[in-house]
């Protein structure tokens, strides 16, 4: 993808003389962790093609797992050397700071949703399949198991365990890199791309459910058709602001917008359309509106990585558009952007309020939060971009935690997600209530989970930067919002059990390392957070 | 008669100044240990699970003990350093540290938060002991203890710590522990209610103090105690009210004041040590606390400080009125509590005249209104937890020691003459009466208002319980058993008989000789004495206090103890009585302004939400004679009404911005 923006820049010199295409120089070591990861997604795909059905599962779990690991040892090296920021593959991406801080935020958080995606024990045979909706519509065999149908095994032979679509595993190291260079683009054509290649995976990912597969595949269609419509809107907006600048450059637009005196309506046309594709991946209010149901129709484990990864890659690249290119024009879309944080943290508050499903109920909650996140990306200051990257690495373990423990209550149906089958869940299992306990107050902001240091510097920078009314805003939100995790929390300790309510199923060793991952980081992120504070405010933007 | 004005006659004239900040040594270093002890106590309970349930309770005691040793020898370390070097820090590490932003985990120990300290830890002791006999037989006395371990060390976090972040996390702490020790009957519903009532309410509260500590923040660069206090000076005026009425929203949600007062009350839904730790003796004066440590701030705003007394005159109507209805012997004594909390407030509203008498009342109050719970909860505790005060009745013979340490706690709090509560009350009183103008009639006459209804919703509880005929012997309590009053065991009326020795010596020792006063000088400055020219002179109020409070016990006498009480509670009643029954018409208000509207609110949202767009693309539909496709059911919304609600959120944003442009 890269290389093509390459070729289009370079073409532009190319028009203008006989100059001889020179290939741009590129720096491997600092792009090294997304090659490794692309290159891991290759091989999964090979993985998937020649291996025989019943070693895919381990290879490519070793092999997704594996990836990962190189790719932030790598990334461990390069940031090692304290890096000054740098932009490569002829100003395609930008190495900086945040691009650092957001790649390794992604690559951990990546490593805990391809253990909660690697899960057999939770769901038997795992989460993932292929086979059409017609027939697991059904519903579930006795006791919660699979149909006992050869065809609806795509795996395995009638007698053996049920084993899971392994597909699984390339589609999130796609989506993986597509979202790291996402948050590196330093250009929009590549930043577009970069969104193709992140949004593809996850819409299949979202119609894998082995349960509910209408449910499923209603969510991977209308993320798909909603995606596919917010791309256009990005696209536009591209096309805009490059009939403005004569460049697709985030740096070049800046430097076009400041130095212009052409009409800036193109210029503030193409931004509002580039930023509609961007709030959408985001799940910001009033572009939310996919996210309720995707969330709850896809597959727990990918609702994870959905939540947590595309969350801190869409305001990765919002925070670069608008720190690079529409710094200097701040006045002009700021009362929008305020606008729309409001309505984002209204409408996930007060309609959070009335869900009656856990996943739901969480959509909802992402959406406020995407409202919080906003105040920080809108600070155009330093303490605006550190505040925001520090938000998203909190709440992308806290959420992920939160679904690792969402897809341990079931009943014979498979997840128990509806709010009343949490009733009595203390009595049941102490420990998994204590821990979503833990974790939902951590998405409330109370202090000493990752919540509230998370909230605090984010607020503190809007803050700083003159946004005083949207903070009030944004606490009274917030103070809405601590009433539906209280919800659950009431539900969970002051309600009796009913009778054939869901049993906790005792996670295998992935969901648990997962799920302590997201739990420890919460906790740590509370009492600690100087360090990962101060990373995420180490270094700034390269243009 | 003229003792309490001992406390006042100390005054100097002096300017509060900022004490010296040194670091912490000796015993002083290890103070980290206060907090931690209760909170590892919390988490090995927690932790443990049933394996604990034997000696849990115990290790829940020891704890909290060890950490009352520990901090009754950092105060006698500290009491032998000369004043000015009694406040000082220990830093324990950076909690968050940024460019522009921050906050040290760090801890300050000074006269003020050593007296928290020593009242948090040991009423704290006491109460647990007494748990160890009241909560013998629940099956939830392990997470009982837990909880209350979680609730002492966050209690102490926020006394200890030394800026407003730790502060907030301690408010945080034990916001939550009240939340779940008032929901801790898990079978009620009507406890989930009131625990739920009490955090939605506390965080209104929170809101405002999240919202004063920002803005310090944003104005000052810092939220260090040390440094805030030293540059508050810059800040102009309208930005230090506003800091001063947030502060204040946040400190009525935490104590139960106007206009945030209904949930404690409701609170009494919790186990009753709990009601006398938590919504009695400590964190329902944290407001108090909060407004004492910040008053270098409410020392310049007379506008600020006159809003915290208004808050605490109106409050202290309240309760008295409201706690004259009640039957429940629990919500008379926590009414009693929301109106002794308005004295606070109304004390340390007076400024430098007042904020050391308002702690001076605290501790009294924390003392006394204890004891009175715990005796409550003697009382509860052999008639079969129940808590109408109409099936009580001639109970003094049976329950001696309970009557004995709850007549004491009782006098001491309608200001009997050289009780605790006489000491500490009138002193407030007389403050009141000494401010200028209207103020000084105003405040003064409506708190010795409130001394004689005190006097009388108190002796109407002593008489309904203790004296007259013994009305449960007809009776059965709700799950129908008989009724057989007896004396608690040793473990609870150990800590009762402390506390009534608290109730009756703590106001004289306390003020004799202006210790108090004195020792909390470094903290909250020099007590200042209004020149004359106050309502009243000091030498008259005594006798107008103690003769209004005589005034009520004699009428209670005549009215309650004169004739048989109703086992039924008498309907109607008269329009005062059933306002007070109704708590005011708080809960109706409440409803109506902010309930209600919150509804409708996301009703509407949920609407356009789901059905708004939606019903917009139907009926464009139906016009156009669309097919019954557009009605088939799906699981959730259609996903063209939300590319459609995506479309006009674009056309929004685009129009705004191009607007922007060419406004």
């Amino acid at each position: 993808m890269s290389p093509l923006s390459a070729v289009l820049t370079e073409g532009a010199v190319l028009a203008q003389g006989p100059a001889r295409l020179d290939p741009p120089p590129i720096d491997y070591a600092a792009i090294l962790p997304l090659l490794v990861v692309l290159g891991g997604a290759c091989i999964a795909v090979l993985v998937e093609a020649f291996l025989p059905r019943h070693q895919r599962w381990p290879a490519q779990v070793a092999l997704s797992i594996l990836t990962i690991g190189v790719a932030g040892l790598s990334l461990g090296l390069y940031a090692g050397g304290e890096p000054i920021g740098t932009t490569t593959l002829a100003d395609a991406l930008a190495i900086d700071g945040p691009t650092l801080f957001l790649w390794g935020t992604l690559l951990a958080l990546g490593l805990g949703s391809i253990l909660l995606i690697a899960d057999r024990s939770v769901e038997p045979g795992g989460a993932f399949v292929a086979s059409a909706a017609s027939r697991a519509a059904v519903g579930g065999g006795v006791n919660g198991g699979p149909v006992d149908d050869p065809e609806d095994r795509s795996y395995g032979m009638v007698g053996q365990a049920p084993t899971m679509q392994t597909e699984v595993f390339p589609f999130t190291l796609f989506a993986l890199a597509g979202m790291m260079t996402f948050c590196a683009a330093n250009d929009l054509l590549t930043m577009f791309v970069a969104l193709e290649v992140l949004s593809l995976p996850l819409y299949l990912m979202c119609g894998l459910a082995r349960r509910r597969r209408l449910l499923s595949q209603e969510a991977a269609v209308k993320y798909f058709l909603l995606g596919a419509f917010a791309s256009a809107f990005f696209l536009y907006g591209l096309a805009l602001l490059y009939g403005y600048a004569g460049s697709v450059k985030l740096a070049d637009i800046a430097t076009a917008a400041a130095g212009s005196a052409k009409s800036d309506s193109l210029l503030l046309g193409g931004l509002a359309l580039l930023v509609v594709g961007l709030l959408f991946k985001g799940s910001v209010g009033p572009f939310h509106t996919w996210t309720p149901d995707v969330y709850q129709g896809a597959p727990t484990p990918v609702t994870a990585f959905m939540a947590a990864c595309t969350k801190v890659a869409a305001f990765g690249a919002i925070l670069r558009v608008l720190y690079v290119a529409f710094g200097d024009t701040r006045w002009e879309w700021r009362g929008v952007l305020w606008a729309v944080a409001i309505a984002s943290m209204v409408i996930g508050a007060v309609i959070g309020l009335t869900q009656t499903d856990v996943k739901r109920m969480v959509a909802y909650s992402s959406i406020a939060h995407a409202g919080f996140l906003l105040l920080g990306a809108m600070s155009i200051t330093e303490q605006g971009v550190s505040g925001t990257l520090f938000y998203l690495l909190a709440y992308g373990f806290t959420t992920l935690a939160v679904f690792g423990v969402i897809s341990l209550v079931r009943d014979a149906d498979g997840e128990a997600t509806h709010l009343s089958q949490w009733a009595g869940l203390a009595k049941r299992s102490p420990i998994v209530a204590a821990v979503m306990t833990f974790l939902l107050l951590a998405l409330a902001g109370i202090p000493l989970t990752s919540g509230f240091t998370a909230k605090f510097a984010v607020f503190a920078a809007a803050l700083g930067d003159g946004m005083g009314p949207l903070v009030i805003v944004a606490l009274v939100a917030s103070a809405v919002a601590a009433f539906f995790y209280l919800r659950v929390i009431v539900m969970m300790y002051f309600s009796e059990p009913a009778a054939d309510g869901p049993s906790v199923t005792v996670p295998g060793a992935f969901t648990t390392a997962a799920i302590t991952l997201g739990v420890l980081v919460t906790l740590l992120l509370g009492i600690l957070p100087t360090l990962a504070l101060g990373w995420a405010g180490s270094s700034g933007f390269v243009g | 008669m003229n003792a309490p004005l001992n406390v006042l006659v100390a005054a100097a004239e002096t300017t509060s100044e900022l004490p010296h900040v040194g670091p912490a040594t000796g015993m002083a270093s290890l103070a980290w240990l206060l907090f931690v002890l209760p909170a590892a106590g919390a988490l090995v309970l927690f932790v443990a699970g049933r394996a604990a349930n034997k000696w849990g309770h115990w290790l829940g005691v020891l704890t909290v003990v060890a950490s009352f040793a520990l901090g009754l020898a950092i105060f006698l370390e500290t009491v032998g350093l000369p004043a000015e070097e009694r406040t000082r820090e220990i830093s324990l590490f950076d909690w968050i540290a940024v460019a522009g932003l921050h906050v040290d985990f760090g801890l300050r120990l000074d006269p003020l938060s050593l007296t928290f300290v020593l009242l948090i830890t040991g009423v704290g002791s006491l109460i647990h002991i007494y748990s160890t006999g009241y909560m013998g037989h629940d099956p939830g006395r392990r997470r009982f203890f837990a909880q209350l371990n979680l609730f002492v060390a966050a209690m102490l976090v926020l006394v200890l710590g030394n800026n407003f972040v730790m502060l907030y996390l301690g408010w945080e702490g034990v916001g939550l522990a009240s939340y779940l020790l008032i929901g801790f009957y898990q079978d009620r519903p009507s406890a989930a209610t009131a625990a739920k009532k009490a955090f939605l309410m506390n965080r209104v509260g929170d809101v405002g103090l999240a919202i004063a500590i920002f803005l310090l923040w944003t104005n000052l660069g810092t939220v260090q105690y040390t440094e805030v206090f030293e540059n508050i000076g810059t800040l102009d005026a309208g930005v230090l009210i506003a800091i001063t009425v947030l502060l204040l929203l946040g400190a009525c949600g935490k104590s139960g004041q106007f206009p945030l007062q209904a949930w404690l009350p409701d609170a009494m839904e919790g186990p009753t040590p709990v009601s006398a730790l938590i919504h009695a003796a400590t964190m329902v004066t944290a407001g108090v606390y909060l407004i004492a440590r910040t008053h270098p701030i409410y020392d310049l705003t007379t506008t600020g400080r006159l809003v915290v007394a208004l808050v605490g005159v109106v409050t202290l109507l309240i309760g008295a009125i409201i706690g004259c209805a009640y039957d429940d012997i629990k919500k008379v004594l926590a009414y009693s509590t929301v109106s002794q909390i308005g004295y606070m407030f109304l004390a340390v509203g007076l400024g430098p005249a007042g904020y050391a008498l308002g702690i001076f009342h605290l501790l009294t109050h924390g003392f006394f209104k204890a004891g009175l719970f715990l005796g409550a909860g003697s009382v509860m505790h052999a008639m079969n937890d129940d808590v109408d005060m109409r099936r009580y009745g001639g109970l003094a013979r049976y329950m001696p020691i309970t009557f004995i340490t709850f007549g004491l706690g009782y006098l001491a709090l309608i200001g009997f003459p050289f009780l605790s509560g006489y000491f500490s009350k009138d002193a407030i009183i007389e403050a009141a009466f000494a401010e200028p103008g209207w103020q000084g009639w105003a405040f003064g006459g409506a708190a010795t208002l409130a001394a004689g209804l005190t006097a009388f919703y108190m002796t109407r509880l002593v008489l309904m319980t203790f004296f007259g005929e013994k009305r449960w012997e007809k009776l059965k309590s709700a799950d129908g058993r008989d009724y057989h009053p007896h004396e608690s065991p040793i473990s609870m009326t150990a800590p009762m008989i402390v506390l009534a020795l608290g109730s009756i010596g703590a106001g004289f020792l306390l003020s004799n000789g202006h210790v108090l006063i004195d020792w909390l000088a470094p903290s909250l400055g020099e007590l200042e004495e209004h020149a004359a020219g106050g309502a009243l002179p000091h030498e008259i109020v005594p006798w107008i206090v103690v003769g209004f409070s005589a005034l009520g016990v004699l009428i209670a006498l005549l009215v309650v103890g004169g004739r048989p009480t109703p086992v039924e509670r008498p309907e109607p009643v008269s329009l005062p009585v059933r306002a007070a029954r109704r708590d005011l018409y708080a809960n109706a208000i409440n409803e109506a302004l902010i309930a209600r509207p919150g509804v409708w609110l996301s009703r509407a949202l949920v609407y356009v939400d789901n059905r708004g767009v939606d019903g917009v693309v139907n009926g464009t539909a139906a016009m156009l004679g669309g097919s019954s496709g557009r009605l088939r059911r799906l699981q959730t919304g259609f996903v063209r009404s939300y590319a459609l609600s995506m479309l006009g959120g674009t056309v929004l944003v685009v129009a705004a911005l191009l607007a922007v442009r060419f406004a």
